[in-house]
């Protein structure tokens, strides 16, 4: 995605206990490889707790701040529906968004004071149109038999934008990163993930 | 070899470069973890301390005998250790000594927001700041220098995007110190800090400054200078460096490796090469005050970037574009109103032995004096049973001092709660008050078994060490007696019924007393396995009996939701919805079972 060393952003949203912090660290190990400068920031804090939690990632030849600016995301990759909403306004115009087709309610919504918002996929529709993907991560991860690999099944569908980089790099760093008898199921949704993206 | 590392990370990694051989904190966010890392090097001593003070004294003890020491804390972590580190000022080292602290610019997880430059003009210590990974590992190596060559302490500033941020490090090996361990019982004048020999340290302390002034001026390699555009340059440090750097590439920078002392005559060479200064960093004027102070016009600092909360390119862009370049910050024009949604808070694990104590809490109605941890989140709504929590370990002497005010109208009325980790820390002290001052408190003890809020960390009631080691174990009931408690007892959080008994009980008496919370191990101790405990492993609610109360919606468990659908029970009560358990969130603590007036909520057949 980054030509002539330009420094590109991506932005990782989504609610504790997703695994955002594990995707953020595979995509910072591809690109590290691949000769990219990497930056990438995140709040620890109470994400253990439900709260939701953000990664900014950002990449290029020479990286200086680890946060990205408002309005300057080329990559919007949520792993929940409302938590990829909040951020709508941090893309560029013309920046691409992913978001995983889940819901996770939030306690004013548990608690029936506030609805989850409605019509989600249309107002990124109308903002993104061709530049916006909804995968369909829990669902792919539950039938393949265990529902934490939705993280890994969104890295392989962000993978397909990076086109030269063949998906090896990819599976070795996951190989690399997660212990051996997870390594069946996650290159299976690293492909999932790859195959859920058409590109016209 | 080319890795990424965290920057707690590579503090942990540049300490164990440069030959480290004690290190010790009290966890914090976001500065835990380069503890936690650099217990995985086996060359060296680690420990949780139970409270910064206390890791302070002892990495100082380290250094008098010669070894290189580290000691890590979060901001609010330096005023607990205050009181040894301003004195160390003036004893000064022999194995260097660093002390590392990460503020929380913007509140993520900390009480305030204080910035930790300060310490090291008012405590006369020099101050290093680093921006990213890399600078972590490095300037924490030459940290340990300049406070071998100096005689001085040395404070490492990092803050949440430092100590949270990955970014690539370039690994070194380590070097062992060469520094001869022994103590000298011929150091007593700089070693014993009465008046008669302070007095002589006092000048050799401001004699240090002195050179270290030169030194950041000739030989400190990271105050670095980069002349481009000559028509506005910009002085920073840290992280804020960063930022700046990417909004205003093409401008000309001073960045200051080292905050304190200042370089004074390379600041004054970078006012004669660029036309007009800016100042940016984050939290208060600091550089601004001193370099004004030298006499220098600054161009703009605290006039237009915000010193409250945390800087971002975004907020750098926003107030100072317009002064730098001439030109407004073009936003994009939001495509949702993204303020009306919905947010989302932490909240209790499924199953934390805290939910059922502050349901309790909040039956008795009872005014709570709380403190910090993952119990804080009893202060939200729904289940609001906290009303006051300022700094670790207040709770305890604020009811007591609310009591003698309220004297015996507040009997049965107010208590103080706090976590196991935080009762180690400074609990103990305003415990004993209570009883020697003779007045009423009733202290809660929420024991989960560990240090939860920041992660994970043992502490001297856990029963192991940071290396996961057997260690003995504080025993908190013979602790309470010890200090002259009479009345001191145990409540499983689990049986809400027992528990607002021996509350009430115990609140009602004019004398202190303390209650421990047992079998109440945190969700997350794998090794205390808490999902056994309960007896069933989910509930469910009878859709046909639920009559849509919203009572145990009170007890605020992520599992339980409310689905607003009209209905009716079987009885025939009509209802406007009903709530509804998560099988997957439910861990079956029963809780909720408990609250629910109309039996409704029945184990899920397994
Ligand atoms: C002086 C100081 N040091 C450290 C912290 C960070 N901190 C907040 S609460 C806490 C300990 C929480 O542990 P515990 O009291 O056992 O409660 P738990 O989170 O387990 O419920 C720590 C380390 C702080 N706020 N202030
Ligand atoms: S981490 Fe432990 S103490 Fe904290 S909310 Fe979860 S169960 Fe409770
Ligand atoms: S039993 Fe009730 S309170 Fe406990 S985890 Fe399940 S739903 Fe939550």
């Amino acid at each position: 995605m980054s030509q002539n060393g330009e420094t590109k952003n991506i932005f990782l949203s989504g609610v504790g206990g997703q695994g955002t912090i594990l995707a953020g660290n595979i995509l910072g190990q591809v690109l590290l490889e691949a000769g990219y400068d990497v930056k990438k920031a995140e709040v620890h804090g109470m994400a253990q707790r439900g709260g939701d939690v953000t990664t900014h990632f950002r990449y290029g030849k020479k990286v200086y701040s680890p946060l990205i600016k408002e309005g300057d995301v080329d990559f919007l990759v949520s792993f929940e529906l409302l938590e990829g909403l909040r951020y709508i306004n941090w893309v560029k115009p013309g920046g691409k968004v992913i978001i995983n087709n889940h819901r996770i309610l939030p306690p004013a919504v548990n608690l029936g004071k506030m609805a989850y918002p409605a019509g989600m996929e249309e107002i990124f529709k109308k903002h993104f149109g061709e530049n916006f993907w909804i995968v369909d991560g829990r669902g792919i991860a539950k039938a393949l038999g265990n529902i934490q690999v939705a993280n890994v099944v969104l890295i392989g569908a962000l993978s397909r934008f990076f086109p030269s980089l063949e998906p090896e790099p990819w599976i070795d760093v996951i190989k690399s990163i997660l212990p051996p008898r997870l390594h069946e199921i996650n290159v299976k949704a690293f492909y999932e993930g790859r195959r859920a993206i058409k590109i016209e | 070899m080319k890795r990424i590392l965290q920057g707690n990370e590579a503090i942990a990694r540049g300490a164990w470069e440069a030959g480290v051989t004690v290190g010790c904190a009290y966890p914090g966010t976001p500065s835990s973890e380069i503890l936690a890392r650099l217990s995985e090097y086996g060359e060296v001593y680690t420990e949780w301390s139970p409270n910064e003070k206390v890791a302070m004294e002892v990495a100082h003890g380290a250094s008098v005998a010669g070894g290189r020491a580290l000691v890590c804390m979060k901001h609010v972590g330096l005023n607990v250790a205050a009181d040894p580190f301003m004195t160390i000022s003036y004893v000064g080292v022999r194995g260097g000594m660093v002390v590392a602290v990460a503020d929380d610019p913007g509140q993520h997880s900390s009480q305030n927001e204080q910035d930790s430059r300060q310490w090291a003009r008012f405590g006369k210590v020099p101050l290093v700041e680093p921006a990213d990974s890399r600078e972590c590992r490095d300037y924490t190596k030459i940290a340990f220098e300049i406070s071998e060559r100096f005689d001085t302490p040395v404070l490492l500033r990092s803050e949440t995007r430092v100590s949270h941020c990955d970014s690539p490090v370039e690994l070194g090996e380590r070097r062992e110190s060469g520094m001869e361990r022994k103590l000298d019982k011929k150091e007593v004048s700089k070693l014993v800090m009465v008046p008669m020999h302070a007095r002589i340290r006092r000048h050799a302390v401001e004699e240090r400054m002195k050179n270290l002034a030169s030194y950041a001026e000739r030989d400190f390699p990271f105050n670095e200078m980069e002349i481009n555009d000559p028509s506005v340059g910009f002085i920073a440090s840290g992280v804020s460096f960063l930022y700046t750097k990417d909004v205003f590439p093409q401008y000309s920078f001073l960045k200051l490796g080292m905050a304190w002392p200042l370089p004074a005559r390379m600041i004054r060479e970078f006012f004669d090469q660029v036309r007009k200064v800016v100042i940016v960093e984050e939290l208060d004027p600091f550089l601004e005050t001193e370099i004004r102070a030298m006499g220098f016009r600054v161009w703009h600092g605290k006039d237009l970037v915000p010193s409250i909360g945390e800087l971002t390119p975004t907020a750098i862009d926003r107030s100072l574009s317009k002064a730098v370049t001439g030109k407004e910050t073009v936003s994009v024009p939001a495509r949702f109103d993204t303020e009306e949604l919905p947010k989302r808070p932490p909240n209790l694990c499924a199953g934390c032995s805290h939910r059922p104590l502050f349901y309790a809490l909040r039956k008795l109605k009872l005014f709570v004096f709380g403190d910090i941890g993952c119990y804080g989140l009893g202060a939200a709504p729904p289940l609001s049973a906290m009303h006051f929590s300022t700094c670790m370990g207040a709770g305890v002497g604020g009811s007591y001092g609310a009591g003698k005010v309220l004297g015996e109208e507040g009997l049965g009325k107010i208590c103080a709660v706090l976590g196991d980790s935080t009762f180690l820390h400074s609990g103990i002290g305003p415990l004993m008050d209570a009883v020697y001052n003779g007045g009423y408190s009733t202290t809660i003890i929420m024991d989960n078994g560990i240090t939860a809020m920041t992660g994970q960390q043992e502490h001297p009631a856990t029963g192991f060490t940071i290396r996961g080691e057997p260690a003995p174990m504080v025993d908190f009931e013979q602790l309470a007696r010890s200090v002259g408690v009479k009345h001191v007892r145990t409540v499983d959080p689990y049986n809400i019924k027992e528990t607002v008994e021996v509350i009430r009980e115990e609140v009602a008496r004019n004398e202190a007393s303390v209650i421990i919370t047992k079998n109440s191990p945190c969700m997350l101790l794998r090794r205390a396995r808490p999902q056994e405990r309960f007896r069933h492993s989910h509930y469910r609610i009878q859709e046909d009996v639920c009559r849509g109360c919203k009572i145990c919606l009170n007890v605020s468990c992520p599992a339980i939701s409310w689905v607003a659908e009209e209905g009716e029970t079987r009885d025939g009560d009509r209802r406007k919805g009903r709530a509804s358990i998560n099988a997957d969130q439910c861990v079956g603590c029963a809780v909720c079972v408990q609250v629910c007036e109309f039996e409704s909520i029945v184990p899920l057949a397994e």
